[in-house]
């Protein structure tokens, strides 16, 4: 197989470099490397990638490849934005030594992705800052879900003791306040614990996984055509952009490419989840700054989406719209019109909505210079999505790995230094009028043919990574597909996961009633976290 | 201020006049699946094809028993797509005060190539040998908006104070219930008012299929309220997501 030429020279380079040190290099696709190599290789290979080729590690998790193998593996996927191209680092952890060296010290952004390993396959994190629990609160029994001899419906023995044990912190004057897990809106589940000195918060100790629920675990266990549902529940607000990352995926693994019609109604539905959580935010946002009046008029045009959804994909939140080939539903003249017309009214909406937000200098106040996300910090953390390019970094998969139908419209991505919630919103209001031009531009060429391309079974042993510039940030699904129409691994990557740790960096300095607009600028899936 | 005021007077009365007109969903939006059970045939393609098991059947002793349980099923369409006897209708209203109330079942005589053909008993509403069990009907709705009312009015005169608590559903549970609060919903003009603490409330409201993790602090919230109280499970996950049955206190309204 091919392999696009920018990527094929890193590899060329790389094996130069670490001659006889790679067990095998291996092209899955045109632009996803395996190489194969071993654990004490993996530090020098990822400074290596980073320094020389300014690579990121966007996803770190293993496999239970014992039963095929005789061992376990650890991935590491490199993105490199410049070559368009992935790299993924395998390593074997051998049964008899269950144990891994961590990398947390050199590359924040895998810290809980580590623990998380060490919490559901057994295997043991040398080196690590700070190796607690993690996915599994301290409470649970010792399991190891994700190996392949635990069974799904196991009764587990009896919990016991405290769910998590926070760090304590001192000092004259220094309160805590916990916070959750149930918190006062209608929303998701985790807990937070603020150390402050008077109103200044000085630390957050985030508590999350609250709502793990076994979802990667389930995967192994259902036909592949039923794990396309199970994708639209990973995170509700972003149904149709996992189930697409996950239908890629499997794509991917099984060499089938969604026909160009497929792939734009794929992008208009993507841009359609932007659309509807980019205006939901703005107006939560503003509520929680007390003006409440302007997320009266975003919740309004909110509902106008979702009420378009539903004529478009038969639900509100775009789900069973996915499927693996393309999309179920193909969309007549009536309901393209109903689309053009929700873009343009919104438009005109939007531009009042603007406007009135500007026009109320108490909300600049409150926004500007709050809960600031320093570049070199999300830099550091490796914050993607909307809250990476509030603070100058600048990544954005729909430009960089093209996907969908993105390579055959005109976008720009806006991206801002400043680091605020104001930015963090701003982000979000540029990113509207672009996805509105994607969707004009789409409706004026919508190529014609067929919505689907037939997939009957996935081949077995295939490893593929799929991928989707969500409205939060990237999602990443990685399938092992097994006999039988299965899978034996599917690995999930949710924004969110990486860009928790950067909401308790955001925070320090500001005062608690802060808080929750600061939270909100991010607006983090737990469910996508936790999974 | 005058900018503000002048946005809203533009805007206008953007509320639903429902109930007093039918709720607006589209004709498209796909609602619970309905089956044609004097004429079904063949149970095994919806019950395959099912990513939830909602469809589902049992064979013994050359009869058929068959099943729909709306509890599990997430309006997908699939089944309706391999079998003409299944049709999806765009009505998303399913909420009942039992649990079994979302199932139906029939028995069918069953043939040697797999299909069935006689309908042998039902279509029944609810468990078998439960005295409660009964024909199909359609005014269900109706009948349990009046139920909740009168219970409801008796409880607590007029208005509802709900606490939220989402036990690990996806968020789409949360947008559509953040989604009642909105101008166009309104829910407050039916004296329903969701509260921040579970000391004010006077119903829980569930989501999710209840998280290992979640276990005890919804135990915790439940207990904090004040009695009288009343639980509602809200979505396919919060109505058959495992479980839910046999953790939480009696549940008083499903609405998957
Ligand atoms: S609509 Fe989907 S979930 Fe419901 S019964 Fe049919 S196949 Fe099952």
């Amino acid at each position: 197989m091919t392999v696009l030429p920018e990527l094929l020279s890193i590899v060329t380079e790389l094996q130069k470099r670490f001659r006889g040190r790679l067990d095998s290099v291996r092209t899955a696709h045109v632009n996803e490397v395996y190489v194969h190599a071993t654990m004490d290789l993996v530090a020098g290979f990822t400074a290596h990638l980073y320094r020389k080729w300014n690579a990121r590690l966007v996803s770190f998790f293993a496999d239970d490849a014992r039963p095929g193998e005789g061992a376990f593996h650890l991935y590491y996927v490199f993105a490199l934005d410049a070559a368009h191209g992935f790299i993924v680092l395998r390593v074997p952890v051998s049964p008899d030594k269950p144990e891994f060296i961590s990398l947390t010290n050199a590359i924040h952004a895998v810290n809980w992705q580590e623990r998380e390993v060490q919490d559901m396959f057994g295997l043991k994190l040398l080196g690590h800052p700070n190796p607690r629990r993690c996915a599994l609160h301290d409470h649970w029994p010792e399991v190891y879900p994700l190996r392949k001899d635990f069974d799904l419906r196991a009764t587990l023995p009896p919990f016991q003791g405290e769910h998590h044990k926070f760090r304590a912190v001192e000092g004259e004057g220094v309160f805590q306040v916990p916070v959750g897990p149930v918190h006062a809106g209608i929303i998701e589940p985790g807990h937070f614990l603020f150390s402050v000195a008077g109103e200044p918060v000085l630390y957050l100790q985030l508590r999350l996984f609250y709502v793990h629920k076994g979802t990667e675990k389930l995967f192994e266990s259902l036909p592949v055509p039923h794990c396309v549902r199970l994708a639209e529940s990973i995170s509700g607000d972003s149904s149709f952009a996992h189930a697409t990352a996950f239908c890629y995926a499997v794509e991917r693994a099984a060499d089938v490419e969604a026909p160009p019609r497929a792939r734009a109604l794929r992008t208009a539905c993507l841009e359609l989840e932007r659309i509807y959580n980019h205006l939901a935010d703005i107006g939560a946002i503003c509520t929680d700054v007390a003006f409440v009046t302007a997320n009266m008029h975003a919740m309004r045009l909110k509902e106008r989406v979702l009420r378009v959804n539903e004529r478009l994909a038969g639900n509100r939140l775009l789900r069973g719209m996915a499927c693996l080939g393309g999309v179920r539903f193909d969309w007549d003249t009536e309901q393209l019109r109903a689309l053009a017309d929700l873009v343009n009214e919104l438009e005109t909406e939007l531009n009042s909505l603007v406007e009135l937000i500007r026009g109320s200098s108490s909300t600049r106040d409150r926004l500007e210079t709050t809960g600031v996300l320093k570049p070199e910090l999300a830099r550091d953390l490796g914050i993607v999505g909307i809250a990476g390019r509030a603070s100058g970094f600048d990544h954005d998969l729909r430009r960089d790995f093209p996907h969908a139908f993105y390579d055959k419209v005109q976008f720009t991505v806006p991206v801002f230094s400043e680091g605020d919630v104001q930015r963090r919103m701003a982000v979000r209001r540029e990113e509207l009028y672009q996805s509105f031009s994607i969707i004009r531009q789409l409706l004026e060429r919508l190529p014609p043919g067929p919505i689907c391309a037939p997939l009957a079974e996935v081949p077995p042993d295939r490893t593929a990574l799929g991928y989707v510039e969500g409205w939060r940030g990237e999602i990443f699904h990685w399938v092992r597909t097994a006999p039988g129409n299965r899978l034996a691994r599917c690995k999930i990557k949710d924004p969110s996961l990486q860009n928790w740790p950067s909401l308790s960096e955001a925070i320090l300095g500001n005062i608690v009633p802060d808080f929750p607009v600061v939270n909100k600028s991010f607006n983090l899936s737990y469910s996508g976290t936790d999974r | 201020m005058f900018e503000i005021l002048r946005a809203s007077l533009k805007t206008g009365v953007v509320t639903t006049r429902y109930p007093a007109t039918p709720a607006e969903v589209s004709s498209r939006a796909r609602g619970r699946p309905e089956i044609d059970w004097a004429n079904w045939k063949d149970a095994r393609p919806g019950a395959t094809i099912c990513p939830t098991g909602a469809i589902s059947y049992q064979d013994a002793n050359g009869q058929r028993e068959a099943k729909l349980d709306l509890a599990k099923c997430i309006f997908c369409g699939l089944c309706a797509e391999v079998d003409g006897a299944i049709r999806m209708t765009n009505n998303c209203q399913c909420a009942t005060p039992r649990r079994d109330d979302l199932s139906t079942r029939a028995t069918y005589r069953l043939r040697g190539d797999g299909t069935h053909d006689q309908i042998l008993t039902g279509p029944l509403v609810g468990q078998p040998r439960n005295p409660e069990q009964r024909p199909v009907e359609t005014e269900s709705l109706e009948t349990l908006g009046k139920q909740i009312k009168q219970r409801t009015s008796k409880l607590f005169g007029r208005s509802l104070h709900i606490r939220e608590v989402d036990a690990g559903s996806c968020n789409g549970c949360e947008i559509e219930i953040v989604g009642l609060n909105s101008p166009v919903y309104d829910l407050e003009r039916f004296g329903v008012h969701f509260v921040a603490s579970p000391r004010h409330a006077d119903m829980l409201l569930v989501t999710g299929p209840v998280t290992r993790n979640m276990e005890l602090a919804l135990k915790k919230t439940y207990d904090a309220m004040p009695p009288p109280r009343l639980v509602a499970a809200v979505g396919a996950c919060g109505c058959s997501g495992g479980s839910l049955a046999s953790t939480t206190p009696p549940v008083a309204a499903w609405t998957p």
